[in-house]
Order: structure tokens, then C-alpha cells, then sequence
């Protein structure tokens, strides 16, 4: 670990939190004050866009006054989802007869459709295929970017469904499905796309619709570099916690991540969003100090991923040092030594540790880094920060909506304790809504071990393994765990593009997003009906340090607990036999 | 069909099938006007900006010879096996011919990382174990050390970066201790004093982005474009 390490995990940390008040601010504007007392949230674009906001309510014959109720919200929802499904998934089926695919890419089989099209649509975006030589530029920008937009888009709307459902009072609707995606996607997502698109073009980031770029290189060898709409992309790629990759290689692909500063600009776009939404919170709840303190449960869990993936990795791999390849570790030329199998030299160390916590805390899924090379701790960090449930900020949206069920288990046992009445902001937490918040809890948990209990046992889905022992147990839990989470990085060495994992990763990233999302809506829906009761002596405060304590130690504890048997067979057992030197 | 249907709770079956129905409509309009919007407009006006703002960059930073065919591109790492040229990281992309289903023919370079897990023995095997050859490659090939393996221990340390492979396997750069080592192999065989060498290595590293971001790096391509473009 390297001081300027230190210095450049300190200056993301510093701009996130400087961004989080004025983005959520924004959003807040956009999303409210509150449609239901009238006037809608003015905010500076609007002399630009919502000219054409009142065209698309025109052409889609949106009433953008009209309301629903928790169940009519949800069932818009779904019923968008499975519209943009199917057609990603016929788009892929016949991408080879329709244009912008000069290099004549075949249409994509139908396992691998049907997991890419649930991936992209749950905003999981986790890939079974090389996209060089299977996606075409059409299937790309017209439906995989579609997707990066609307996805995050669909997970932001239903947090900001949920804040109205704790600020409302006795009220039925929650707002307006069609319109807060229209405008999340038309004030949020595309202007600071364009913004961070621009600023990775400067970079090195291609755009452009040529073929293939044909190289003889320098020795006579040759090169087929895939070109395409890459800048576009990449920046809502990461601004909305998509993380499908244009290339194989992600992130760490020139191409998509060309310089440090450009990783740098990543890495902050990934956690913006998510940060400036639970600043949303605490104003549209009328109570700010309660956004601020989910920010900082939420940031320590962050560093702490951090620190330990930069000290497992910093301190490579003793058996590479058994062979003496150590790197020079200090000299004003450098090179922080460390793991770098599977890592690129212009990032170190220090940003790929940071980018593989950020990535995995998130519901990103892009990787500047081989997640599967790094050591086993190192390679924990990623597994944890998804197993807890994409909370450490998290998904664009599901982070919020997400950690808000965490708040709410977490004054449950507050109440339990001091024998009370649990309540989150003047609102009675009762037993509809815990048996709401188990459910959704329940399902992401009981996804990953069933699903990834029945691989192990299944011989074919073993063939699929690129590293064995403990390892290749980690690779199962991490490809269950990623799809749960609606994260999509992976333990990249195993071969998913088989029937078994087509199908079962499809299903996990459908489970993880609808079957958690249900409960979440089913609590806004109930939360919005109640009245607020008034603060007194007894109510348990939800901004002070002992509520950020208490909410950090249910996120861990509740994963923790569930999932430390199986991590202690693969990553920790790893831990031991690779100190001893021990090979499979 | 003005409007979407009311905000109190449907109360009868027909209304929420109506609610259905609608909501299916609306669906597919909204991702037709949504496509447009994300799917073509977006990108266009970013693609405006890339070619009138960032040319170079946004069409893959080539680089072409004198004859105008493309070599490279700089921010893309090429396999050298040559003395007289600086070698870059081991690499697991591959390139490949493909056949188009339009009768397009041609080369496909596919990004990847190795993904052995750290004990996994084709990585670490002090015999097989790819770190273990390279390591003894270098030495025999940079400092004209011959090792056998297992390594005894006692041998010089090479930098970490020459002995794994990168994340794309098209890593452009190497850090300035891997240039380093290289430099008396690369002076020899080109008949320069190792100074002329290393003069040039430190032209063309480059220090953190502001100073802050990164690593200090060497690009290997742009290196090796400058050796042979040296007069002698």
C-alpha cells in the first residue's frame, strides 16, 4: 500500500461526498416537491427538456397528472419489463439479418438470449459470451444501451415510489410510473451522460460505426480491434450500475477505460447516483440529517471493503514471490508491487482493489480487474459486498430502496430491544411490513444458496469451472451471488454460456430484481396509508451514531450469518492452503 | 385513450384488465419513444462530439506508417518477441478469423485475462507454473542469467508486471522497473549505448495523470515506434 494510494482513494471519497448534497438536491426537485400538493419540481433544464417531456406524454398518451396506487405502479412496472425483454430478446435472435454489423456476428443462440435479455432488463448485465465476437453494433446501442438506460431508470422510480410512501400520509398513490421514468431518464440520466460521455471521449473512449479495425502490427502479427458506439455507452454504463462491457475485458479494456483519470471518472460516476438518492431521501422525508446518516453507514461499509481488498492485493501472492517476482516498491518511478495477475499496469494496485469494491458495493458489475485472479481475501471483498444485498450505496435506486429495508429491520430490533413500538420517521413499522421485509431479505439469500448448492452437486455445471479447489467453489457462489444482487461481475473463468447456466443465471437475475421489488413496493403501498404518529421521549432516533452503529451491524450480521459457512470452504480455506503453498 | 386510468384502486375485474391492456400499450409505445431518445439520439450527439472534438480519440487513437496502413493503436498493447524490441506483459487475448454470416472475413482480437485463481497451479507451479517460466525467461533473455526451476531464491527480482498477464491482454504499458530491466538486451542488439536507451525509456514514461491518478507507465508500442525511428 503506497501513500498515493492512500491520496487517490481519499480524493473519490471527498468528491462523492461534496457531489451528494447538490445531486440529491437535484433529484429531489425532479422527483418532487410533491405532485400530490401541486406544483411539480422545477429544475434548471427545464426551458430544454420539458418541451420535449410534454412531447413524449403526447405520443405515449401519458396523463401526467393522473396517479396510482402501489399496485398499479408495480404492475406498469412489470408489464415494461416484459415488453423490453422480449424484444431484446428477438433483436438478438435475428441480429445477423438486421444493419450495423459489418462483421456479420450470427444471431446469438437461444440460452444465451434468454440470460442476456433478463440480465440487461434486471440491470444485472452479466455476460456468458465474448461480446466481440457475438453482439453487433445494432443489438449493442439499440437494446443493451436501451437497457443501460431504462433499467437504472426502473430501480430509481421505485425508490423514489418507496421515499413517497414514508413521506405521504394517509395517502393511496405513490405516484406515476410512466412519468417519473420519462423524467428520470430525460433530466437525470441523459444529461450527466452526455457530460461524462464527453469527458471520456477526451480520454481515448472510441465512437464511432466503423468495422473492425484491421492492424499488422509492428512485428507482423495482426489485431482485429472491434470499434462501435463505446463512449456513449460506457458512461451510463457506470453512471446507472450497469457494468456489461462492450468488450470482454470491461473496464480494463483501453478502449472502454483508457487512462487512470478516466478510471478516476468511472468510479465516481458509479457511486453518484446512488449517493445523491439517499441525500434525496432526507429532503424529500423533510428530515436531512436521516440522509446523511445512511451515508455514512453505508461509506464506512465502503471503506472497509476497500481497505481489505488493497491490503490483500498490495500484498500479492507469496507463492509469486516464491519465484522472486517482485516488483521495485519504492523510487520516484514506483510500481506498487502487489498481485497483478490479471490487472493492467496503468491502474496498480490501489485502483483496482478500489474499483473492484466500488464496482461490487454497487450493483455495477464492471470490472477494471480480473476479479477471479485476486487473492482470496481480496477476491472476498467483492462476494461480501454483494452478498449483503447491493446496500453499500448499491444499484441505482435498489441501493435505496434497498438499504431502506435494512433501516427498517434495523429499528424493528431497536423496538424489540427497548420493548416499543418500532416507527421510521413517524411511521408505525408493523408486523405487514416486517413480514414484507423478511420476504424480500429471504429471497436474495435463499437464491444464492440453493442455486448454488444445486450447481455443485450437478456434474455437468462443474465442467464449467476454470480453477478448482476452493476456488472453483468461490466461482459458483460469486456467479449466484453476482446474479441475486443484480450485480454481474463474476469469477470470470467460469464458463457460463451452458445450458444450466444460462438458464439458472437467467432466472437468479429475475428473482433477485422482481421477487425482492414486490415487497418493497407492497411496504410504500402500506407505508403511504398511514398516518404519522408524533415523536416522543421513547422514539428511537434513526440520525444520531448509534443508529448508523446498529444499521451497519444488521447488514453484516444478517449476511454474515447466513453466508460465512460457505465462504469459510471457498475463499477462507483458499486463504489458509495458499499460505502453504498448496496448488490446484 | 387520453389518459391513463384513475388514481383511486380499480374496483371491479373489468377495469383492472382494461389497466392491463393499457399498460401493455403504453409499454410498447414508450420503449419505440425511448429508444429513439437513449438508443439514437444520445449516442449521435456524443458521436458529433467525438468527431468534431476528439477525432483521433474516437475513432481508436490509430496509428498509421508512412504508407498509411494502421499499425496500431496507442492505447493498445501488441505482442513483441523480438531482442531489439521492448517486450510488454504476457497477454490471453487471441485473435481470430472469423466468417461473417455476410461473407465478411476478418481478424477478431478478443480481450481477456487469464483468470487463474491465485492457487491455481498453471499460475504458480514453481516448475510449470507460467509465472515461474516467464520469470525464467527474463532472466536468461534481460539479464542473461540462466536459471533452471524451480528458482533457488537467490537470483535478481523481476518486475511483477512482466511475469502476469494483464486484465485485457492488450495492456499498452509495462512500469518503468520492467523498461529498466530490458534496456541492456534492447541496447545490444541494437548496437546503441545503453544511455541512447534509456534516455529514450524515460522520454516516454509517463507520470500519473496530474500527478495523482495511476501509475507511472511505459507504452511499449510508442517506445518501440521511437527505437525504430532512431537514427543510428
Amino acid at each position: 500500500m503506497t501513500l498515493n494510494g492512500w491520496l487517490q482513494i481519499a480524493i473519490l471519497v471527498v468528491a462523492l461526498t461534496l457531489i451528494t448534497k447538490p445531486l440529491g438536491l437535484y433529484l429531489a426537485a425532479v422527483f418532487g416537491p410533491d405532485p400530490q400538493q401541486g406544483s411539480r419540481g422545477r429544475t434548471f433544464l427545464d426551458p430544454v427538456l420539458r418541451p420535449i417531456e410534454r412531447l413524449i406524454y403526447r405520443l405515449t398518451r401519458v396523463n401526467e397528472n393522473k396517479e396510482q396506487n402501489w399496485k398499479q405502479y408495480t404492475v406498469s412496472m412489470l408489464v415494461f419489463s416484459a415488453v423490453t425483454l422480449l424484444v431484446t430478446y428477438l433483436v438478438q435472435r435475428i441480429q445477423q439479418a438486421l444493419p450495423l454489423n459489418p462483421q456479420g456476428l450470427d444471431a446469438v443462440s437461444p440460452g444465451l438470449a434468454f440470460n442476456t435479455a433478463a440480465s440487461f432488463t434486471t440491470n444485472t448485465n452479466w455476460q456468458n459470451y465474448y461480446p466481440e465476437t457475438t453482439m453487433s453494433y445494432f443489438t449493442t446501442t439499440l437494446q443493451l444501451n436501451f437497457h443501460n438506460f431504462v433499467s437504472p431508470a426502473v430501480g430509481i422510480v421505485l425508490a423514489v415510489a418507496l421515499v413517497r410512501g414514508i413521506a405521504r400520509r394517509e395517502a393511496n398513490t405513490i405516484g406515476n410510473f410512466w412519468v417519473d421514468m420519462t423524467r428520470t431518464i430525460l433530466y437525470v440520466l441523459v444529461p450527466i451522460s452526455i457530460v461524462l460521455s464527453t469527458l471520456l471521449l477526451s480520454q481515448g473512449v472510441v465512437q464511432n460505426l466503423n468495422s473492425y479495425t484491421q492492424v499488422t502490427t509492428v512485428e507482423g502479427g495482426t489485431q482485429g480491434l472491434q470499434q462501435g458506439l463505446l463512449a456513449s455507452q460506457e458512461a451510463i454504463k457506470e453512471l446507472g450500475n450497469n457494468g456489461g462491457g462492450t468488450l470482454n475485458a470491461n473496464s480494463a479494456h483501453p478502449y472502454e477505460n483508457p487512462t487512470p483519470f478516466s478510471n478516476f471518472l468511472e468510479m465516481f460516476a458509479i457511486l453518484a447516483i446512488s449517493s445523491g438518492l439517499i441525500y434525496m431521501l432526507g429532503v424529500m422525508v423533510g428530515n436531512r440529517r436521516q440522509g446523511w446518516a445512511i451515508y455514512a453507514a453505508v461509506l464506512s461499509l465502503l471503506l472497509i471493503g476497500i481497505f481489505v481488498a488493497y491490503a490483500a492485493e498490495a500484498s500479492g501472492n507469496p507463492n509469486l514471490h516464491g519465484v522472486n517476482a517482485t516488483a521495485v516498491q519504492d523510487g520516484p518511478n514506483a510500481q506498487a508491487g502487489g498481485n497483478m495477475e490479471g490487472k493492467e499496469v496503468r491502474f496498480g494496485i490501489a485502483n483496482s482493489a478500489t474499483f473492484a469494491a466500488v464496482t461490487t458495493a454497487t450493483s455495477t458489475g464492471a470490472v477494471n480487474s480480473m476479479h477471479d485472479s485476486f487473492t482470496p481475501i481480496g477476491g472476498l471483498v467483492p462476494l461480501f459486498n454483494i452478498a449483503v444485498g447491493e446496500v453499500i450505496f448499491g444499484g441505482a435506486g435498489a441501493g435505496l430502496y434497498g438499504v431502506l429495508m435494512f433501516v427498517i429491520l434495523a429499528v424493528f430490533i431497536a423496538g424489540l430491544m427497548v420493548g416499543r413500538t418500532p416507527e421510521f420517521l413517524g411511521k408505525k413499522i408493523e408486523s405487514h411490513e416486517m413480514k414484507l421485509v423478511m420476504l424480500g431479505i429471504l429471497v436474495l439469500e435463499g437464491g444464492i444458496l440453493i442455486m448454488a448448492a444445486a450447481a455443485i452437486v450437478n456434474p455437468d455445471a462443474l465442467t464449467s469451472l476454470a480453477n478448482q479447489g476452493p476456488h472453483g467453489l468461490s466461482e459458483i457462489l460469486y456467479a449466484y451471488t453476482s446474479t441475486i444482487g443484480n450485480n454481474g461481475s463474476a469469477f470470470a473463468g467460469l464458463n457460463g454460456n451452458t445450458t444450466w447456466f444460462n438458464t439458472t443465471l437467467g432466472i437468479n437475475t429475475l428473482v433477485g430484481r422482481y421477487l425482492f421489488i414486490v415487497p418493497v413496493m407492497g411496504i410504500a403501498g402500506s407505508l403511504a396509508r398511514k398516518k404519522v404518529v408524533p415523536q416522543t421521549a421513547g422514539t428511537f432516533p434513526t440520525t444520531g451514531p448509534l443508529f448508523v452503529g446498529l444499521l451497519i451491524g444488521v447488514i453484516v450480521i444478517v449476511s454474515a450469518l447466513t453466508f460465512f459457512p460457505a465462504w469459510s470452504l471457498g475463499a477462507i480455506v483458499e486463504h489458509l492452503l495458499m499460505g502453504t503453498g498448496t496448488q490446484f | 385513450m387520453n389518459t391513463i386510468n384513475d388514481n383511486t384502486s380499480p374496483t371491479t375485474l373489468e377495469e383492472e384488465k382494461s389497466n392491463f391492456v393499457t399498460d401493455i400499450l403504453r409499454a410498447v409505445l414508450i420503449t419505440i419513444v425511448l429508444t429513439v431518445l437513449v438508443s439514437l439520439i444520445y449516442p449521435a450527439i456524443v458521436w458529433g462530439i467525438g468527431q468534431a472534438a476528439f477525432n483521433h480519440q474516437a475513432n481508436g487513437s490509430l496509428i498509421s506508417d508512412a504508407k498509411g496502413n494502421v499499425i496500431g493503436s496507442d492505447l493498445i498493447g501488441q505482442q513483441f518477441t523480438q531482442a531489439k524490441y521492448f517486450h510488454g506483459r504476457p497477454s490471453a487475448a487471441s485473435t481470430s478469423v472469423y466468417t461473417g454470416t455476410n461473407g465478411a472475413v476478418s481478424n477478431i482480437t478478443t480481450s481477456s485475462g487469464t483468470n487463474y485463481g491465485p492457487t491455481n497451479a498453471t499460475l504458480i507451479s514453481p516448475i510449470t507454473g507460467t509465472v515461474a517460466i516467464n520469470a525464467q525467461n527474463v532472466l536468461s533473455e534481460d539479464l542473461g542469467i540462466q536459471v533452471s526451476l524451480p528458482l533457488s531464491g537467490t537470483q535478481p527480482s523481476v518486475p511483477v508486471d512482466l511475469v502476469t498477464a494483464s486484465a485485457s491482454g492488450l495492456d499498452p504499458d509495462i512500469t518503468p522497473a520492467a523498461a529498466e530491466i530490458q534496456i541492456a538486451r534492447v541496447a545490444k542488439a541494437r548496437g546503441l549505448s545503453e544511455d541512447q536507451v534509456r534516455q529514450l525509456v524515460n522520454q516516454y514514461t509517463e507520470g500519473r495523470d496530474l500527478g495523482i491518478f495511476g501509475e507511472p507507465r511505459v507504452n511499449v508500442l510508442k517506445l518501440n515506434l521511437a527505437l525504430d525511428a532512431l537514427k543510428k
